[in-house]
């Protein structure tokens, strides 16, 4: 048996809208000025939401939290590609995302005020929670797509996760459950180069994420993550895939987490500050605005009527949130079973009674 | 002696142990140029180069599993976990193989590693960073468990967990990190584990508690031992495995009384199996019903509620002073 070549793969990368905004309109895809439009909001909103939370963080009216400053076109585009029954199953950067998909602006503060009522997400549909232990989610996304495959449905799932996530053991059994089952799924990486202070380099000796789809046969893209047409493109023709029973694809979106992996975090003491400014130049609400300012959908004057309304909007989130000034504290009981248990509500009577005394005695 | 909060303290324990023996080394998440989310492993890199302080990839079941791997080849890692929240991946390389090498392999491989990490309430963070986990661990035969309540106590008994030829999961209240500071004897001496530390000797009722709560704990005994004159026996667990049955039988044998002060969820945590201990060796000379004061069998809140669900000072004090009270 002779020695011989078994198969060969590439890697493809795309780009629509360059740095500088200019679109190559070979690959621009069709989307309407409204959801432009739309889409251009949500990124804006997200960023200034998150401007915001990290100021309430740092006068101590909210708890640690995870900023996506930079990483907004990733999961604002991916969700602006999906039907609304399409199942979106986060991680902790998705603010942008999850505002497309109608989250109310209060519930991330709730969230990071410690408050476990930021989780409801009345007025969205198949939106699970926020996930914070590292690709554990990404099983269930595949999960949620089988059962969606065995009755037949029309719709998909899609999943995001960091690169850092891609080393844990849960993304790749995943991936390999989706491809051998050829589930409706899309998972797509946000690769923010950093997972806390490791970077890439210490993370992965492989030159993109996107190749580790190759290992399960699963059509594999890297896009510009920072340019949204590129993002809202790869998803949709996944998704488009996927609804005709084509199987999962990955998509690796290469992004930049811009400021720190969570408020508790100094990124100072391990990256420069250079490498920072590189994608400051990249900036995909920048690139965005002059895309559609070459388009004529936009202007200086429509840009301070939009900020106008979204700081009047975020004000009023700011608002409400202050508004909560207590949480019944018994509650967590109410949710750790459908049914009532002895032992969790003789415990809840004691957690009640020593509440009540705590109370007489401070 | 220098003052030092337990974070330093553990820190010192590293610099010299590593420095000390070749063959020790730390890994894990942001362990390296980070020197760790706490700064609990500060300087190591810098001191010891990116080999022996390694910034792993991002996947704590691998961290472990190579971990035990370095072991049974003559290293002695010391694998951070970044919260306990995060280590339960540990589980199938611990349970499945770390605990069990010795025994399958009737001693020709050990795994002398140890596995570090912050757990328990009261910094206001997110979800799966605040919770008290210690059965899981202490219930798998083949490894130790450890818990050091004070800055000095996680010096010595680091010391003791890394040179320790079994697994020791070392568990550090994230609470007590700069909570407070103590003199600590930098002395390289490694207090032995299995052995709970009487923190104040006492005649009228015996106190018992570990990691964060001690700390409260100690505060509420103190103020009791001078608001009524009773004289109060405080005893540091320091190992949940193997528990130190004997010194806790002596201590219940001499006041008859017993309160716990545990953490953790109430079912199943340590103190059911102190009070076991106590029926076991003591029942006789009990004087007044056990109680234990300890978190409830839910989901530990988000930081909102998370306060009244670990003891408060006011739930620990009612419970001393009913056992005192009863006849």
């Amino acid at each position: 048996m002779p020695s011989k070549v078994y198969a060969r793969f590439s890697v493809s990368y795309m780009q629509v809208l360059d740095e500088d905004g200019k679109v190559d309109s070979k690959l621009e895809p069709s989307v309407s000025d409204d959801e432009l439009l739309k889409l251009y909001r949500v990124m804006l909103t997200s960023r200034r939401l998150d401007e915001r939370m990290l100021k309430l963080q740092r006068q101590g009216r909210l708890g640690t939290l995870p900023v996506c400053v930079g990483q907004e076109a990733v999961s604002a585009a991916a969700a602006l590609a999906m039907a609304e029954d399409d199942w979106f199953v986060g991680a902790y950067r998705e603010l942008a995302g999850r505002v497309m998909r109608g989250e109310a602006l209060v519930k991330p503060m709730m969230v990071y005020n410690g408050m476990e009522e930021g989780n409801m997400t009345e007025g969205m549909k198949n939106v699970t929670p926020v996930a914070i232990i590292l690709a554990s989610q990404i099983p269930h996304a595949v999960g949620i797509a089988y059962a969606i495959k065995i009755r037949g449905e029309k719709n998909a799932v899609v999943s995001f996760n960091g690169d850092g996530s891609t080393s844990e053991g849960d993304w790749h059994e995943a991936l390999n459950f989706a491809a051998t089952w050829q589930t409706p799924n899309v998972f797509v990486v946000q690769n923010n180069h950093w997972a806390i202070s490791t970077p890439l380099s210490k993370q992965m000796h492989n030159r993109s994420i996107a190749q580790r789809g190759i290992a399960y046969d699963m059509e594999s893209i890297q896009v510009d993550g920072n340019d949204p047409l590129a993002v809202y493109k790869a998803t949709k023709e996944a998704l488009d895939r996927a609804k005709k029973g084509e199987g999962p694809t990955l998509i690796e979106a290469l992004t930049y987490r811009m400021l720190m992996h969570t408020t508790a975090d100094d990124p100072k003491k391990y990256r420069k500050e250079d490498e920072v400014e590189e994608w400051v130049k990249r900036d995909p609400i920048t690139r965005f605005r002059t895309y559609l300012g070459n388009k004529k959908l936009w202007n200086a004057k429509k840009d301070e009527a939009l900020e106008a309304e979204i700081k009047g909007e975020i004000d009023a989130a700011v608002k409400e949130f202050e508004s909560i000034s207590k949480v019944r504290m018994d509650e967590p009981f109410d949710y750790i079973f459908g049914e009532k248990e002895e032992i969790i509500e003789e415990q809840r009577q004691e957690f009640l009674d020593d509440l009540r005394k705590d109370k007489e005695d401070a | 002696m220098p003052k030092l909060t337990m974070v330093q303290a553990i820190n010192l324990a590293l610099h010299q142990e590593m420095e000390r023996d070749e063959s020790v080394l730390v890994m894990g998440q942001d362990v390296g140029v980070n020197g760790g989310v706490f700064r609990v492993t500060d300087g190591l890199g810098d001191k010891f180069g990116s080999d022996r302080a390694i910034d792993a990839p991002l996947a704590e079941g691998a961290i472990i599993g190579t971990a035990i791997g370095m072991a049974m080849n003559g290293l002695k890692p010391v694998a951070e976990m970044q919260f306990s929240g995060f280590s339960y991946l540990s589980i199938p390389q611990l349970e499945g193989n770390g605990a069990r090498m010795r025994t399958r392999s009737r001693g020709q491989f050990t795994v002398p590693m140890v596995m570090r990490m912050p757990y328990g309430g009261g910094v206001r963070a997110l979800e799966h960073h605040s919770e008290s986990k210690e059965t899981y661990y202490a219930h798998t035969p083949g490894m130790k468990t450890v818990i050091p309540s004070t800055p000095k106590a996680a010096y010595h008994l680091l010391l003791a967990a890394i040179r320790d030829p079994d697994p020791v999961v070392f568990m550090e209240p994230k609470h007590s990190y700069r909570a407070f500071k103590e003199e600590v004897d930098d002395n390289g001496e490694a207090w032995e584990l299995g052995k709970a530390r009487t923190v104040q000797e006492g005649t009228d009722l015996t106190v018992i508690s570990w990691g964060a709560m001690l700390h409260r704990t100690e505060k509420v005994v103190e103020q009791l031992s001078e608001d009524r004159n009773a004289s109060i026996e405080l005893i540091d667990l320091q190992t949940i495995y193997p528990m130190d049955g004997a010194t806790i039988a002596k201590s219940v044998m001499k006041t008859g009384r017993c309160v716990i002060v545990q953490e953790a969820q109430k079912t199943l945590g340590p103190a059911s199996e102190i009070i076991s201990i106590i029926n076991d060796k003591a029942l006789m000379y009990l004087e007044a019903p056990v109680k234990r004061v300890t978190g409830y069998d839910v989901i530990m809140p988000y930081f909102a509620r998370e306060n009244q669900y670990v003891p408060t000072i006011g739930r620990i004090k009612r419970a001393i002073e009913e056992t005192l009270d009863f006849e």
